[in-house]
């Protein structure tokens, strides 16, 4: 090899070497202009404007915290106590929580970090700050009145109309009707038992093994109908909801594949010798599988109106399509060595599709099969939200609300347990079924 | 051919081994008779759930598409206007789905080469990568997407954000199992010649995983797209929204939906077509 032929293919190498440079770099500067585009395009700049960072602090709190109110009612005068707010976490008459002491003439309220209230008669509520004399809030004429000398603390709010407090021991609101005290807790409220059950702050042990406490029923079936059908967090229903969602997602995928195996075998070469036959049914499959679940979930809640059946319908038609074209795929890749070996030995055209060709293509779709209904019940849950069915309703429902936010938290952890359950199991099938390769 | 009965050794197994294969195809026939039974109280249970019965709406299910074609077909002047009109929430809807395949790519790569034993970064957070990819792919995008919905307001940047970290995660899983693949010569050759951890990947293992990524990157951009249309109909923007607008002005209004549904059909008919196809080109090999 002389200098000169190796100067030439050095000047060649480094020309293709630049060129390649060159192709990335362009590649690079294309995708960072195409994010510049996105960045205007979706008004990234003017989301900090629109983004309620306010939702987002009451959305992260309330998933995991839970309130309890303490609201007196300035025509009556009584003092409720619920826990929400809600009427669902009332406690009983005549019960209150433990950090709430005093009779009729004075009730206190400790908060948290040494804060604490006095709730006196003739609508005065007293708040004392730790360190600092207590204020005094009075409804005077239809007015509040706040004993505050000088300008008020930061923590105060003060107006005719309305006070209101908030520290870290917690809120207070006084209206000219009501005074509301919350509290903050860390935990889902109630999610066993709801107060006016017998077995609410009952211990498992206690339950289990313990003295009968309520005297009509067994501890353990008692119990168990009271968590079951506690009305605030409503696991009956929710369990229900999760088994609705991997019914629909069960339903079309194993419905999806039992239409699907007659059709492409109609659709692959080898097995349909018609062509126009076979042309057809590719298109058919196409034309489901582009108008996308989305339309026929549209469509078919229309005819079958909102639940579970809609939902399996609509993974059932749009399976179809993808079942339809992955199989006659795999039917077509079927190696002809095997068929050829098996009719060497003598055998019909039955035993040849029993030997040969069966158990080629039991793997491959029973592991596409498999896949789907995994994936499947993710979409089971998005399905469920747009047609009214499963889990997928209970979430849009709870976040409809916007307060809600436990709820919406259960069922996320809910989904997300559900969707890895599938996916182990069906891998755990797969190994079963198609076997000897994982182990 | 020499005979096994006097070797009984070799008869016990294959004995044993016929045996082994029976009781296989029994449990698997036994599976899948149990899973066809199920099917028919499956479909019963769901039924009577549903709000219209199965055997009431069958007869209705072209309703709804005929009274949409009959009054599009009514109204076909107007159409080429209507495509038109919906093809910014179009772009919207696609752009949602490019933005998020491309950043869930690179995130999906990052994600595939912290959790390949003998690449990852950092050995030991291997187990922790692959817990959070799970986590990622296992929550359903419309959760994220109305959470942030809340948060956000409406719009597409929180169906791209919904959609980015699904596909992460999802991306996560398949590119690792190519990376897994990855030859480690030119790996070890690198890190020879004393390369950071960064440039032995993209140096030394992106070259080789690259047409793969790739191939699985353009499969997840059909399956966003659709994924963006469904999201918009929950309060996310793009054709999705569009497409739950026009669905609840109802009668009148039809030749909107059926424009939608044209534009969106063509959409995701035109991707597939050209992502299976360089797929395949990239596949094969021949790309250059």
């Amino acid at each position: 090899m002389t200098a000169a032929t190796l100067a030439m293919m050095k000047d060649a190498a480094t020309t293709r070497l630049a060129r390649k440079r060159m192709a990335a770099y362009t590649v690079v500067v294309l995708i960072g202009l195409y994010l510049a585009y996105v960045f205007f395009a979706f008004d990234i700049p003017g989301l900090a404007q629109r983004a309620r960072m306010d939702n987002a602090v009451t959305l992260l709190s309330d998933s995991w915290s839970y309130k309890t109110h303490v609201t007196r009612d300035h025509r009556s005068g009584t003092i409720s106590y619920a826990i929400e707010g809600q009427r669902k976490g009332a406690y009983p008459e005549g019960e209150r929580p433990e950090w709430v002491s005093g009779n009729d003439d004075a009730v206190s309220v400790e908060l948290k970090n040494g804060h604490s209230l006095r709730l006196l008669p003739g609508n005065v509520t007293e708040y004392h700050y730790p360190g600092t004399d207590p204020v005094t809030i009075r409804l005077m004429d239809d007015e509040l009145v706040a004993d505050v000398i000088g300008p008020a603390p930061d923590w105060i709010t003060l107006n005719p109309r309305r006070v209101g407090i908030t520290t870290e021991g917690g809120r207070v609101t006084i209206t000219r009707s009501k005074t509301e005290i919350f509290r903050y807790f860390p935990g889902w409220e109630l999610f066993f038992f709801t107060l006016d059950s017998p077995y609410h702050g009952h211990g498992l042990l206690d339950i289990l093994f313990g003295e009968r406490i309520d005297p009509d029923r067994p501890n353990i079936t008692g119990a168990w109908h009271d968590f079951w059908y506690n009305p605030m967090w409503l696991h009956a229903k929710v369990a229900w909801a999760i088994f609705e969602t991997m019914l629909m997602a069960f339903l079309g995928t194993f419905g999806a594949a039992i239409i699907a195996l007659p059709l492409a075998f109609l659709a692959a070469k080898r097995f349909a010798p018609l062509m126009a036959v076979r042309f057809g049914m590719r298109r058919i499959f196409d034309f489901i599988r582009g108008v996308d679940g989305l339309i026929w979930t549209v469509v078919l809640s229309r005819a079958f109106g909102p639940g579970p059946m809609t939902g399996a319908l609509a993974i059932l038609l749009t399976d179809t399509g993808t079942f339809g074209k992955t199989f006659s795929e795999a039917l077509e890749n079927v190696d002809d060595k095997q068929i050829e070996g098996i009719a060497s030995t003598g055998a019909n055209p039955a035993q040849r599709y029993r030997f040969g060709v069966l158990p080629q293509v039991t793997p491959v779709l029973l592991s596409q099969v498999l896949y789907l209904f995994e994936s499947n019940t993710r979409s089971a849950t998005i399905i469920g939200a747009i047609t009214g069915g499963g889990i997928g309703l209970l979430l849009t429902q709870a976040l409809q609300t916007q307060q809600d936010w436990e709820e919406v938290s259960y069922y996320i952890v809910l989904v997300v347990l559900m969707v890895m359950a599938m996916d182990w199991f069906s891998g755990w099938l797969r190994a079963r079924l198609i076997g000897g390769k994982s182990d | 051919m020499t005979d096994i009965s006097d070797r009984p050794h070799l008869h016990q197994m294959q004995s044993a081994y016929l045996d082994q294969m029976r009781r296989r195809r029994l449990y698997g026939a036994l599976t899948l008779i149990i899973f066809l039974l199920l099917l028919l109280p499956g479909f019963h249970l769901a039924d009577s759930r549903n709000a219209g019965g199965f055997w009431n709406g069958i007869g209705h299910v072209f309703d709804y598409p005929a009274a949409v074609l009959s009054e599009a077909w009514a109204k076909r002047q107007e159409l080429p206007g209507h495509l038109v009109k919906f093809f910014p929430a179009l772009v919207e809807t696609i752009n949602i789905a490019a933005i998020s395949t491309l950043i869930g790519s690179i995130g999906g790569m990052l994600f595939a080469f912290l959790s390949v034993r003998g690449l990852a970064c950092w050995p030991r957070l291997v187990p922790l990568f692959r817990r959070l990819m799970d986590i990622m792919r296992a929550i359903p995008e419309i959760v994220v997407a109305l959470v942030l919905i809340f948060v956000l307001g409406g719009g597409p940047v929180p169906a791209m954000i919904a959609i980015t970290l699904h596909t992460v995660g999802a991306l996560g899983k398949l590119f690792s199992e190519v990376a897994e693949n990855a030859d480690p010569k030119p790996i070890e050759g690198l890190a020879s010649t004393g390369a950071g951890w960064s440039q032995r990947m993209l140096l030394g293992v992106l070259p080789q995983v690259a047409p793969n990524f790739l191939s699985y990157a353009l499969l997840r951009f059909e399956i966003n797209i659709r994924a963006s249309a469904i999201l918009g109909f929950v309060g996310a923007g793009g054709i999705g929204y569009e497409l739950k607008n026009a669905m609840s002005w109802g009668q009148g209004k039809f030749d909107d939906a059926a424009a939608i549904f044209i534009l969106l059909f063509g959409t995701i008919v035109l991707f597939d077509q050209l992502s299976s196809s360089y797929r395949n080109r990239l596949v094969k090999g021949d790309w250059q």
